[in-house]
């Protein structure tokens, strides 16, 4: 074989070498995604239009209309939902802390099992509705409760939470964006 | 005694089998009166992904979520919504995501022609060795290197024709 060739190869190998690296970072990156984490569409557009009866007051109907001029979060949860029971403290806190008015979608629930839930656990939220069918949900991209929305003053989505609000995400997140949106016009 | 067995155990599977057709009819009915319209819901689901699950079409699944959906495209399809209309309108909720065939555009351009590419950058470097190797490989006998592989071969097999 001459010299040649022999740098030939040599060089097939490193490329060789170098291409399953490139493969192994690939993967590598794509075990740190998190294929539950979809991004949504409606962030940064008007968060949609509903009208539902309110969970304690069946009478009364609540929807994002009444909230123009405010920084709010709108929380979807369930009494069949386990995530939410761990979310709940989390979102006791922010009630309690009062930096953001907290606003709940119970979703696809039954009366009397969303009642005696936040009975039972305390209730975080200024007041809940009561999307009982989960058309609501659908308009709203629900796919995996608990979610959470933050909507600005003009009625604008700013930012969608998939899965459980943490204290961190509630920390480095919540509140600071919370902040920047009370300041807007 | 053997006619009798078999035939008995025909009766058996007929029954079986008319029974289970019965179970069968009496349980899809409710789900779909317009057989047509079933057709093209199902048509759509396959064509979007079931959020929950992730790695089926709403077609496949019975998450709660998929069968809220399937609901949703009847009753768009009832309202004369498009197919097209349609999956816009999960689109919209629930991003590119939804569909089970990613659009072509900007981002997804890897996605779409990356494997392509890999081919053809694959069957370059197979020519360009092929061509290399072909180059390489005849070179012509000398007379002298000829005779003397004529010599060994008549050493190694002295009986057989020249």
């Amino acid at each position: 074989m001459s010299t040649e060739a022999v740098t030939k190869t040599g060089y097939a190998r490193y490329l060789l070498i170098g291409g399953f690296f490139v493969l192994v970072a690939f993967l590598a990156v794509g075990l740190k995604l998190d294929p539950r984490e979809v991004p949504s569409p409606l962030i940064g557009k008007a968060a949609p239009v509903f009208e539902l009866p309110q969970l304690h007051e069946p009478d009364k109907r609540f929807g994002p209309a009444e909230m123009r001029g405010r920084v709010w979060m709108l929380n979807v949860w369930a009494s069949w939902c386990v995530s939410c029971r761990q979310e709940h403290p989390v979102l006791m806190d922010l009630a309690r802390s009062g930096a953001l008015p907290i606003y709940g979608l119970n979703y696809k629930d039954e009366r009397g099992a969303g009642l005696a839930w936040l009975q039972q656990f305390g209730n975080p939220y200024r007041l809940s509705a009561f999307d009982a069918k989960g058309q609501v949900g659908i308009d709203y991209g629900v796919y995996g409760v608990p979610e959470t929305y933050i909507i600005d003053k003009r009625g604008v989505i700013r930012y969608k939470q998939i899965g459980i609000v943490t204290p961190e995400i509630v920390q480095t997140k919540l509140l600071p964006l919370a902040k920047q949106l009370e300041l807007e016009g | 005694m053997v006619r009798a067995a078999v035939v008995s155990m025909m009766n058996v599977l007929v029954i079986l089998m008319v029974s289970a057709s019965v179970a069968w009819a009496g349980e899809a009915a409710p789900s779909a009166p317009e057989p047509a319209l079933e057709k093209r819901v199902m048509a759509i689901s396959e064509e979007l992904r079931c959020l929950v699950c992730q790695n089926q079409s709403l077609a496949d699944s019975h998450a709660d979520l998929a069968i809220d959906l399937k609901n949703q495209v009847r009753e768009k399809l009832k309202q004369g919504m498009s197919e097209r209309q349609i999956v816009e309108y999960m689109v919209e909720r629930y991003g590119d995501f939804v569909l089970y065939r990613p659009p072509l555009k900007a981002t997804t351009f890897l996605l779409w022609f990356g494997p392509f590419a890999l081919l053809v950058a694959g069957l370059i470097a197979l020519f360009v060795r092929l061509a290399r190797r072909g180059g390489s490989a005849p070179e012509a006998l000398s007379d002298a290197d000829h005779a003397r592989a004529t010599a060994l071969l008549d050493a190694d097999n002295p009986a057989g024709p020249r």
